[in-house]
């Protein structure tokens, strides 16, 4: 790690001034990509500087961000979290069951989704702190069996109002009102529901590691777990911890996918894991943080979010968005890990 | 072996120096090494041992001073370099020789994978032919179809000498090999040394132990504060060496010994650390300071890990003022006031310097979190507060409470460990390797940090006799017997703490 003796190839001629540039460059490289990427797309399309852009922008990578929240939680005790988009996608199926077959009402549904993110945080938990298998192929392998796991109750078929269950019959129960809201409706008709749920995530989860007792345990088992349990740090209860809030959160996600689309879709959660995971690495470069971090995760999902939209708007074509997204993270990593070295 | 029927090989160096910043690990040290000889090679930790060694392998660079091989200028700048040369080190750790998932057979033949001398293509027949080859031109019977993962301490020893061996090695390096072994292998280990020595090999032994060097070496030079210090030929005087080692009488070398009156705030009666281990007694009194020294591998370090909870107990009483103890985990032990700073402290002590935690404040005030914090929230100014207490009292030198921790030397890192477990005063401290890469000033001051603490039972484990006689008031040895006083001041004492037997 950054304890690695320094090899720099670089002439030690670099002045303090350039110094201090180079280090606010590495701190703000995002920021300042961030406001290029507003001022190039607004020069081309005023539309883009809309108030009603930005709520677009942010309600598209809401879901995004809490998952990517939930990884960097569990990437702040040394793990990773793989289950996230499997737990999202099952948890969409998983509250429109409730509703559509049980008849739930969003109270109802909303406390299952999130009780079955639980469990299945709980479930990784055990598979990494008792059984002892490494968390990268715990949640991996977790991931396979919700992607499957989902499919079963409906045999395959997406669930709306109708559904035709695999006995013959049909159900008919519909999506209560009050849990479509939570996808749909907009605070003071300005702010939709899933950003207040996602800065409010954020800001909370931002407090828990960054300003609690237990974020600093969580961040003492990541960064050396055998000096953290010498010093008195429960960590496999911090590591079920971690587990628990991921999952939990990731299922939160799902509920604001269904609430949304308002039908449980089988392919929902396609490429929610990889777009949390990027925003959580863009975390890292976030103020050259270099390790995890709740507000660069936030920040690495907008950046993204601001980058897909702005595209669209010039009319790049789709197909083109998985490209984009995968040379963000390469570049902004880059320059976290390549720059870094050579100024500590 | 080629190696056998070449003239004999000749290492020598002349006024080698090298320092790192400001300390200066060799100040000018004049060696030789003929083939054919073991010589032995004593100093007390930071007497510049691994610095000479790294030299003479090419890990670093000497500052001044000349290496010559053969008579011709050797001035090695890689490991591999080195070896080309025929000057291999074999690692007191152990499980570098080799890597789980080979089989022993595998590993013999690493150095040729790694060159491209074994071609392309492998078949198990052809992989097993050559490593037969080199087990035969060593000598050694090495389980060649076994998992690396699955030999033991000895037998990787002899295959990390039979690597080197096949590499066409002529000066080997060996640091402590015996650490890790009983007496049986120990004795078969020597018996080989003896071998490659009568084959020409020159051989340097690292080693505290006395009763390895009696054995084989047959001269001893002694380091201490970077300089040769004295060396010795058959018959070697190990008092005198030893005496050289720690630069002072060994009579009247104890000068840090207090008598300390009152209950014993520790006990233990008839504790066993293994199965098959002895049973040991030992009381620690409020306001002592007692330091267990003995070999590496003696279970010191068990020892503490035990009394903190971090190893269950396998069988015997422990006592906490007069009450039973039986910790379940560390943070039940630091509850009840039992502190430990373990040994090596970057594993087992500090954070990454670019995660929360890894500042000089944040790192003395991790195991206190609960007690500073009960509201659960943080306040920066609660922990910079004690974290500039520390430096005061310590003498931390550091740009303060906020600074990084790897922009502190070996010594201050060390100082601020033992601050986090100073910042609440425990019942009983319990220090692993205190002094561990850690300067002469440094440790004066850790020393005197830990002495000062009165109320305090203090329970040290340290491999270093001199470190021992420096901060301890009393001293007691350990080995595969179990405790013994360790009678101080007497040359006897001297060599019962380097490991000799009487």
């Amino acid at each position: 790690m950054s304890a690695a003796p320094n090899v720099s190839s670089e002439p030690v001629a670099a002045s303090g001034g350039a110094r201090r540039v180079g280090g606010f460059l590495r701190r703000g490289s995002v920021f300042l990509l961030l406001a290029l990427l507003v001022v190039v797309f607004a020069a081309a399309e005023p539309a883009f500087l809309g108030v009603a852009n930005f709520m677009s922008v942010l309600q598209a990578v809401s879901v995004v961000a809490i998952l990517a929240v939930g990884v960097t939680i569990s990437m702040a005790v040394g793990g990773f979290d793989l289950s996230v988009g499997a737990v999202a996608a099952s948890s969409v199926m998983a509250a429109s069951y409730a509703m559509v077959v049980w008849r739930f009402d969003a109270i109802e549904t909303v406390a299952l989704a999130l009780a079955f993110g639980l469990v299945v945080g709980l479930a990784n938990a055990t598979l990494i702190v008792v059984v002892g298998v490494p968390d990268l192929l715990a949640t991996l392998a977790m991931n396979f069996l919700l992607t499957g796991l989902q499919l079963i109750p409906t045999a395959g078929r997406s669930i709306a109002t109708g559904l035709i269950l695999p006995s013959g019959a049909s159900a008919n129960g519909a999506f209560d009102p009050a849990f479509l809201a939570i996808g749909r409706s907009r605070a003071f008709d300005v702010a939709p529901i899933p950003v207040l749920l996602m800065l409010a995530i954020g800001a909370l989860a931002f407090v828990l590691t960054e300003r609690t007792r237990i974020g600093r345990l969580l961040f003492a088992v990541g960064g050396n777990e055998i000096a953290a349990r010498l010093a008195g740090a429960r960590t496999e209860r911090l590591k079920t911890l971690a587990y628990a809030l991921s999952a939990t959160l990731a299922s939160l996600g799902g509920v604001i996918v269904a609430a949304r689309v308002g039908r449980g879709d089988v392919s929902s959660g396609a490429s929610l894991l990889l777009d949390a995971v990027a925003a959580s690495l863009i975390g890292f470069a976030v103020l050259a943080a270099r390790r995890p971090n709740v507000f660069g995760a936030v920040v690495g999902a907008i950046f993204v979010g601001v980058l897909l939209n702005g595209l669209t708007m010039l009319n790049v074509p789709y197909y083109t968005q998985d490209f984009v997204k995968g040379a963000v993270l390469v570049g902004a990593l880059g320059l976290t890990y390549g720059l870094g070295r050579s100024t500590t | 072996m080629t190696a056998a029927e070449r003239k004999p090989v000749a290492l020598r160096g002349r006024a080698i120096a090298k320092r790192f910043g400001s300390t200066r690990a060799l100040s000018g040290v004049d060696f030789e090494l003929a083939g054919g000889e073991i010589v032995g090679l004593m100093g007390a930790n930071g007497a510049g041992k691994s610095t000479l060694v790294n030299i003479l392998v090419g890990a670093t660079r000497a500052d001044a001073g000349e290496l010559s091989l053969d008579g011709n200028p050797y001035r090695p700048s890689t490991p591999g370099e080195a070896a080309r040369a025929g000057v291999v080190a074999i690692h007191q750790a152990t499980d570098r020789a080799g890597a789980p998932g080979l089989t022993v057979a595998e590993t013999l033949l690493i150095d040729r994978f790694a060159n491209g001398r074994s071609g392309f293509f492998l078949s198990p027949a052809s992989i097993r032919r050559q490593a037969a080859a080199i087990a035969e031109a060593s000598g050694f019977a090495l389980p060649l179809d076994r998992d690396f993962a699955d030999v033991g301490p000895a037998e990787r020893q002899l295959i990390a000498i039979a690597r080197a061996l096949a590499s066409q090695a002529r000066v080997l390096i060996l640091d402590e090999p015996t650490a890790s072994l009983s007496t049986a292998e120990s004795e078969r280990l020597f018996a080989i040394l003896e071998g490659l020595a009568a084959r020409g090999l020159a051989i340097l032994y690292i080693s505290h132990r006395t009763q390895d060097l009696r054995r084989l070496a047959s001269r001893v030079l002694v380091l201490r504060g970077g300089r040769a210090a004295a060396a010795f030929a058959r018959p070697i005087d190990f008092s005198a060496a030893l005496e050289a080692m720690i630069g002072r009488p060994l009579a009247g070398a104890h000068i840090a010994a207090r008598e300390v009156a009152g209950e014993a705030a520790l006990e233990i009666s008839a504790l066993r650390l293994r199965r098959d281990g002895p049973s040991l007694d030992l009381a620690v009194r409020a306001g002592e300071v007692v330091a267990i020294t003995g070999p590496l591998g003696a279970g010191k370090s068990r020892l503490l890990l035990t009394l903190f909870g971090a190893l269950p107990i396998v069988a015997g009483d422990i006592r906490l003022d007069g009450r039973p103890w039986r910790p379940r985990n560390p943070a039940d032990a630091i509850a009840a006031g039992v502190h430990m700073a373990g040994e090596d402290r970057r594993r087992t002590s500090l954070a990454p310097a670019d995660w929360p935690g890894g500042t000089l404040s944040a790192a003395i005030a991790l195991p206190h979190l609960r007690r500073w914090f009960p509201s659960g929230f943080l306040r920066a100014g609660v922990e910079r507060a004690h974290a500039v207490g520390a430096i005061r009292r310590l003498g931390i030198r550091a740009s303060g409470p906020d600074a990084r921790l790897d922009t502190l030397s070996g010594g201050n890192q060390q100082k601020v460990v033992l601050a986090r477990w100073q910042a609440v005063e425990p019942r009983l401290m319990l220090l692993d390797e205190p002094f561990q890469g850690v300067d002469v000033g440094a440790r004066a001051d850790i020393a005197a940090a830990v002495r000062a603490q009165s109320g305090v039972a203090t329970l040290i484990a340290t491999s270093d006799p001199e470190e021992a006689l420096e901060v301890a008031d009393r001293i007691v040895f350990l080995d595969d017997r179990g405790l013994r006083p360790f009678s101080a001041p007497t040359a006897d004492a001297g060599l019962a703490a380097s490991g000799v037997s009487s």
